[in-house]
Order: C-alpha cells, then sequence, then structure tokens
C-alpha cells in the first residue's frame, strides 16, 4: 500500500514529476544550464543525470534561443523535451522560438505536428536579484494563443501539473517561483496527474473571491486566516493554469461570493490579473456587490535595493486590507500583525545569500 | 617598459583585489543584500586592458564587473554604496553588483545576462564612429557569451563595418558550475572563431598583466586608427565560488589540484615579484601602497553603509526619461 502523508519540498515534488517521466517514457529529456550540476536548478534536477545518463540529462551551451528551436525540433520528430532555465528572465533570449515557432508550429501546419515541449522557468525574487534576474513574465506567455501556461503553488500540485505538462502534447509553459522551493506539502508517490486548465479552491469563504497566482496563493491563504477571525469568510482560489483559464470555478465562486480580488505575482498594468478582472466584469457582471480589486506589483521594474523590496512586494497585510476595503470596512483591522517579520528580500530567515 | 606603468599595473591590481576581498569579508553580515560576483584571480585582464584606455573610452561588461569598473576609473565609494543598496549607490540602488555604471569614468554599464552587452557595445563603438568621435569601446565577457548568438551577430557587424570595438573574453573554464567540455567541442580554440569573422584574434596569459597589457596596447592603437576590432581571449580562473563571497571547490565541479595551480599563477603575486626582483619596489613600499588602499576600501565602506537606504517615492524614479 503506498503510503500518500509523506511531505516533499516543492523543488523535490518537481524533482521527482520529472523522474517519474523519464523512468515512464523514454522520450522524454531534459536539457538545461546547470541541469546535471552540484546544485541542479536548485535541487529541482538533482540525480537525474546518474540515473538516465548524458544523453537524457544534459547541460548545454549558453544559447538559450538556438536551443529551445533544437529543443522543438527534437520534439517534432518524437521526442518530448523538458528545457529549463534558471530564471524567467533567461528564457526571453528565446522568446522567438517560443512565440513564433514552438506556440504556431501545429496551427500553421494545419494541426499535422505538434510540439510537445515543456519550458520551466523560474522566478528568482529575492536577495537583490533586481530588474533582470526576477521579472514575473506569465501574462506575455498566456497572451499566446498556443502556449499553455501553469504556475503551480503547491509541491502537490507541483509534482501533479509537471506531469500532465510532459504528457501534453503541447508546449507548456511551466513558470516556478522560487519562493516555494523550499515550502513543503503532502505529494503522492508515483505518477499522478493535475489536469492543466482546472484551478482550484483552496479555502472556503461566502465573502469574497481571492483569485491566486503561484506564490501569491500562499500569501492570500494567509491574509484569509486573519479576515476569518474578524469574521470575513474569503474564499481562495489557486488559479494553476493561466492558459487555458478555468473561468467556470472562477464564475461559480463570484457567483456566491459578489466579490473578487486577485493576488498575482506580476505587475499590474496589462497584467494577468487584468485578464480575470475583465473576465469576470464580461461575464458574472450581475453578481458584483463591490469592485474588482488587483494586489500586483507596482509597475516599476525589480529594484535591488532591500529597502525597496519593502515598497515592492505586495503580501498577505495588503491583500487583506485589500478585502476590508471591499468588504466596506474601515480602519486596518489586525493587518498589522500580517506584516512580515523577516526582511522582504528572503522568503524565511534560512536564506542567508545569493540564490 | 616604463617602470611608472608597471607599478601602475601592479596597485591597480591590487585595489580590486583588496576590494573584492573586503567584500567578501563583509558579505556575512548581510548588508549587502544582492548578488555578487568576485573577479578575484582575474584581475589582470581588466587592469592590463584599461591602462591602455583614456577616460571618454567606453567599456562595458557583465555580472563579473567589479574589476572593469575600478580599472576604468568608476567610483568606489559609489559602487560599495550600490552593493548596498544605498541612494548614493552608482545606480542609486536600483541595480546592486550586477548592474554597475559610471559615466564620468566611460563605464557606459553592466548588466548580467550573458553576453547581452556584447551588440551594446559594438552599437556604442558604431555611435561613437557615427559622431566622429575617436574613442574605443572595450566590452568585457565571459567564455560562455561566445555561445550565445548576440555574441556572433554582433562581431559580425563589428568587422563589417571596422568599428573600433575590442572583444575582451576571459576563459575561466567555466559557466557556473559547468566546464567548457560540456558545452563546446572539444580542442576548439575560442579566439579561432573570432578569425572565421575576419576579425583580428589573438589569445594570451590573463594571469600575466604585462602580456594582458601589451595585447590590448595594440588592439585598442588599431582601433583608434580605424583599423577596426579585435578580439583577445585571455586564459584565466575564477578563485571564489561563482556567486557570493566563499569558495566552491568542495561542490566537485572542479578539482582543488586545478584550483592550486592557478592559484600558484596569481597575477598579482606574480607581478609584485618581478616588481621586487628588478627593484622597482620595496617590500616597505607594497605594504605602504596596501595601508594606503586599505584606508581608502574602509572610507567607500564606511560611506556605503552610512549614506541612506532610498526612499519609497524612489521605486517610480527613473522609469522612463522625463
Ligand atoms: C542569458 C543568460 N543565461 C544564463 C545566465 C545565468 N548565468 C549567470 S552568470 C553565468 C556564467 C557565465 O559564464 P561566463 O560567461 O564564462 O562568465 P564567468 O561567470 O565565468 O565569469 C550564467 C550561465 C544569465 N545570467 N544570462
Ligand atoms: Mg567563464
Amino acid at each position: 500500500m503506498v503510503v500518500d502523508d509523506r511531505e516533499l519540498k516543492f523543488s523535490q515534488a518537481i524533482n521527482e514529476a520529472i523522474d517519474t517521466c523519464m523512468a515512464k517514457d523514454p522520450r522524454v529529456y531534459v536539457m538545461g544550464l546547470g541541469v546535471p550540476d552540484p546544485k541542479g536548478v536548485f535541487g529541482s534536477t538533482l540525480g537525474l543525470q546518474q540515473k538516465y545518463g548524458t544523453l537524457r540529462v544534459m547541460d548545454m551551451p549558453t544559447s538559450e534561443n538556438g536551443m529551445t528551436g533544437v529543443a522543438i525540433g527534437s520534439a517534432l520528430v518524437g521526442m518530448r523535451p523538458i528545457m529549463t532555465h534558471q530564471r524567467v528572465d533567461f528564457a526571453l533570449l528565446a522568446i522567438e522560438q517560443m512565440v513564433n515557432q514552438a506556440a504556431k508550429w501545429h496551427y500553421m501546419f494545419g494541426g499535422q505536428m505538434s510540439v510537445p515541449l515543456v519550458i520551466r522557468m523560474i522566478i528568482g525574487r529575492g536577495w537583490g536579484q533586481g530588474p533582470q534576474h526576477s521579472q514575473s513574465l506569465q501574462a506575455w506567455f498566456s497572451h499566446v494563443p498556443g502556449l499553455k501556461v501553469v504556475m503551480p503553488a503547491t509541491p502537490h500540485d507541483a509534482k501533479g501539473l509537471l506531469i500532465a505538462s510532459i504528457e501534453e502534447d503541447n508546449p507548456v509553459i511551466f513558470i516556478e517561483h522560487r519562493w516555494l522551493y523550499n515550502v513543503s506539502g503532502p505529494v503522492p508517490a508515483g505518477w499522478y496527474q493535475v489536469p492543466l486548465g482546472k484551478a482550484k479552491v483552496v479555502r472556503e469563504g461566502s465573502d469574497l473571491t481571492i483569485t491566486a497566482t503561484s506564490y501569491m496563493t500562499l500569501e492570500a491563504l494567509r491574509a484569509a486566516e486573519t479576515l476569518a477571525e474578524e469574521g470575513i469568510g474569503a474564499e481562495v482560489i489557486d488559479v494553476r493554469t493561466l492558459n487555458p483559464l478555468d473561468e467556470t470555478l472562477i464564475m461559480e465562486s463570484v457567483a456566491r461570493t459578489g466579490r473578487l480580488l486577485v493576488a498575482d505575482t506580476a505587475w499590474k498594468n496589462v497584467g494577468f490579473s487584468a485578464e480575470i478582472v475583465a473576465r469576470v466584469a464580461e461575464k458574472a457582471f450581475p453578481y458584483l456587490k463591490s469592485a474588482p480589486c488587483r494586489v500586483a506589483l507596482p509597475d516599476c521594474p525589480a529594484p535591488t535595493a532591500p529597502e525597496l523590496s519593502r515598497y515592492f512586494y505586495p503580501h498577505a497585510a495588503h491583500v487583506a486590507a485589500a478585502a476590508r476595503r471591499m468588504i466596506g470596512l474601515s480602519g486596518d483591522g489586525r493587518m498589522a500583525e500580517l506584516a512580515p517579520a523577516v526582511p522582504l528580500d528572503v522568503p524565511d530567515p534560512s536564506f542567508t545569500g545569493p540564490f | 617598459m616604463e617602470r611608472e606603468i608597471l607599478k601602475r599595473l601592479f596597485s591597480e591590481m591590487l585595489r580590486i583585489r583588496m576590494v573584492e576581498e573586503k567584500i567578501a569579508a563583509l558579505y556575512p553580515e548581510q548588508e549587502m543584500r544582492c548578488p555578487v560576483h568576485l573577479c578575484i584571480g582575474q584581475e589582470a585582464i581588466a587592469v592590463g586592458t584599461c591602462a591602455n584606455l583614456a577616460r571618454d573610452d567606453y567599456v562595458l561588461s557583465g555580472h563579473r564587473s567589479h574589476g572593469h569598473y575600478l580599472a576604468k576609473g568608476g567610483d568606489l565609494k559609489a559602487m560599495m554604496a550600490e552593493l548596498y543598496g544605498k541612494v548614493t549607490g552608482c545606480s542609486k540602488g536600483k541595480g546592486g553588483s550586477m548592474h554597475l555604471v559610471d559615466l564620468s569614468a566611460g563605464f557606459l554599464g553592466a548588466t548580467p545576462i550573458v553576453g547581452s552587452t556584447i551588440p551594446i557595445g559594438v552599437g556604442a563603438a558604431l555611435g561613437t564612429v557615427m559622431r566622429g568621435e575617436g574613442r574605443v569601446t572595450v566590452v568585457f565577457f565571459g567564455e560562455a557569451a561566445t555561445e550565445e548568438g548576440v555574441f556572433h551577430e554582433s562581431i559580425n557587424l563589428a568587422a563589417l563595418k571596422k568599428l573600433p570595438v575590442v572583444f575582451v573574453c576571459e576563459n575561466n573554464f567555466y559557466s557556473v558550475y559547468s566546464p567548457l567540455a560540456v558545452r563546446q567541442p572539444e580542442g576548439r580554440q575560442i579566439f579561432e572563431l573570432a578569425k572565421g569573422y575576419g576579425v583580428e584574434s589573438h589569445q594570451a596569459d590573463g594571469n600575466d598583466v604585462v602580456e594582458v597589457y601589451e595585447a590590448a596596447e595594440r588592439a585598442v592603437r588599431k582601433a583608434r586608427r580605424g583599423g577596426g576590432p579585435t578580439f583577445l581571449e585571455f586564459k584565466t580562473y575564477r578563485w571564489r565560488e561563482h556567486c557570493g563571497p566563499y569558495y566552491d571547490n568542495d561542490l566537485g565541479y572542479r578539482s582543488e589540484a586545478e584550483f592550486q595551480e592557478w592559484r600558484q599563477r596569481c597575477p598579482i603575486d606574480r607581478m609584485k615579484e618581478r616588481l621586487v626582483r628588478e627593484s622597482l619596489l620595496r617590500q616597505g613600499d607594497i605594504s605602504e601602497m596596501a595601508a594606503s588602499l586599505e584606508a581608502e576600501i574602509r572610507e567607500a565602506v564606511v560611506f556605503a553603509k552610512e549614506s541612506p537606504a532610498p526612499e519609497e517615492e524612489q521605486l517610480f524614479d527613473h522609469i522612463c526619461s522625463p
């Protein structure tokens, strides 16, 4: 009997997903800068090369654009590549291959071929990563028809969604948040999928719906807990897949609560949060009791100075304060308690240097 | 070579080494909260190259840029303040160690996306030609940058337009923990790549500051005369971990023996021996030099620590030019 109550870190869950798929399907291979190195992309690829060899688990030249095309080509002829970038920002070198080629190959040749490619990229928030190492660009990818976009928030979903992404016959942009890497949670052993295109209610409530992406799901849950102590029932939905978006679940929830708050890891302007608000405004307008609200990054590049990170990154207190305003409560309530105890450039005190 | 130049090359290298070691020593205090890529062991390339440049020549660099910035005359206090995320920093606390700049010294900027400042350097060279200026532009990058498409696209244009640019490749054999063997074919000499583009190209010992100086001198002179670009590959070695203040040979991606071999070829020790041997400097002069550098560095650290942090409103400064 499989015991399913074991806990894994997010990074281990990712690792296990890749391992499980590689064991099951010889077409799956992994490529990326530093994939087989002693740090193994923050632990997520550790041990894979020892197990599957240098052909299926490979480092690569520092050539993101070219290598993405190479991955696409191999996918066209029957392989199932997983490309890994240590930062979202480095993947930008390959935007042409992702957007013009991978996203459209199936469509522009009339459905004759598909590109079963997973591109993992990590949002490198914190410790002065700054303007070119910490961007959350999920809206860019979600904008492009033909790309599926996934952002897991828990170890359980990281494994299940990554397996589903590897099984998927279309290119999937799989965005992982560095601040989730050390978070532990229950992860079933063996092969299982969390289906793409399905959001999840991670906390039930009847006063407002908080729809969150990736790491902001944790902040939203923290906010919801404090709100509950004040008698406010916040329902929290983890979006999980940004494209295709699980509209149904979000509409159902908003129809019940009448209020929508979106918490996203990215910039507000033309962001993914705007898409959710727009869809709710279009399709659930009659249910809305107050204007929807977005908690997202201010529209400026990520600064390096730790002091500025305090003003840059929204957290549970911002989510909770926004929720109270939507409900029509005045004052900050008990929000001060939610202010993080550690500086906002580290997820927890165990981080003591560059990462 | 003139004695004064030799002495200057030595003192500049020593200065960079001492700054980097100060950063390494203070980093565990967790007040410099940004990634740092130290250039300890590679100082000769920055110093030997920049010693041939005028203040209004341009330099660009990548993630490992402290040495280039200082060798080009970048302000030390402003650099330290930038590492501490202060408003007095060279980028006003917006960039940290990976985004240094000092326009008054011709240091046009360093950014940490591998290879991405190469075309920008070529563009700067193009701009100076269009404006009829006699400036030379130097771009520093690691050997991994030669794997990026932009390197190839840019050097082609530099050759086509005979631009006054010098490509300085610091080949330290590793990109993070990945050796060249997993990135480029066996037997490849990186400087040969440039020849394929019709660009004059040389390879030299990057731990010998005089060799670097002489190679760069020819390249800079040629560029200034309108003779076009040169590619210089300098073999060298990074002593510390890829990013951060410590050593990382224990990780197993490279051997302690290899490190020790390069440690023996310290560019600063080698120069010091020569200067002492040729009676250009006495041990006492060197101690004096070190003491005054230590005072300068300490002052810069105090300045950085005591400077104010940026305020909330400053988050929104400089998003676009007014
Ligand atoms: C486009 C891009 N890909 C990957 C990285 C991650 N990265 C940062 S430094 C580095 C090593 C580059 O090696 P090299 O150019 O040889 O310089 P060195 O660190 O050896 O000085 C890498 C891969 C990056 N910053 N940019
Ligand atoms: Mg290198």
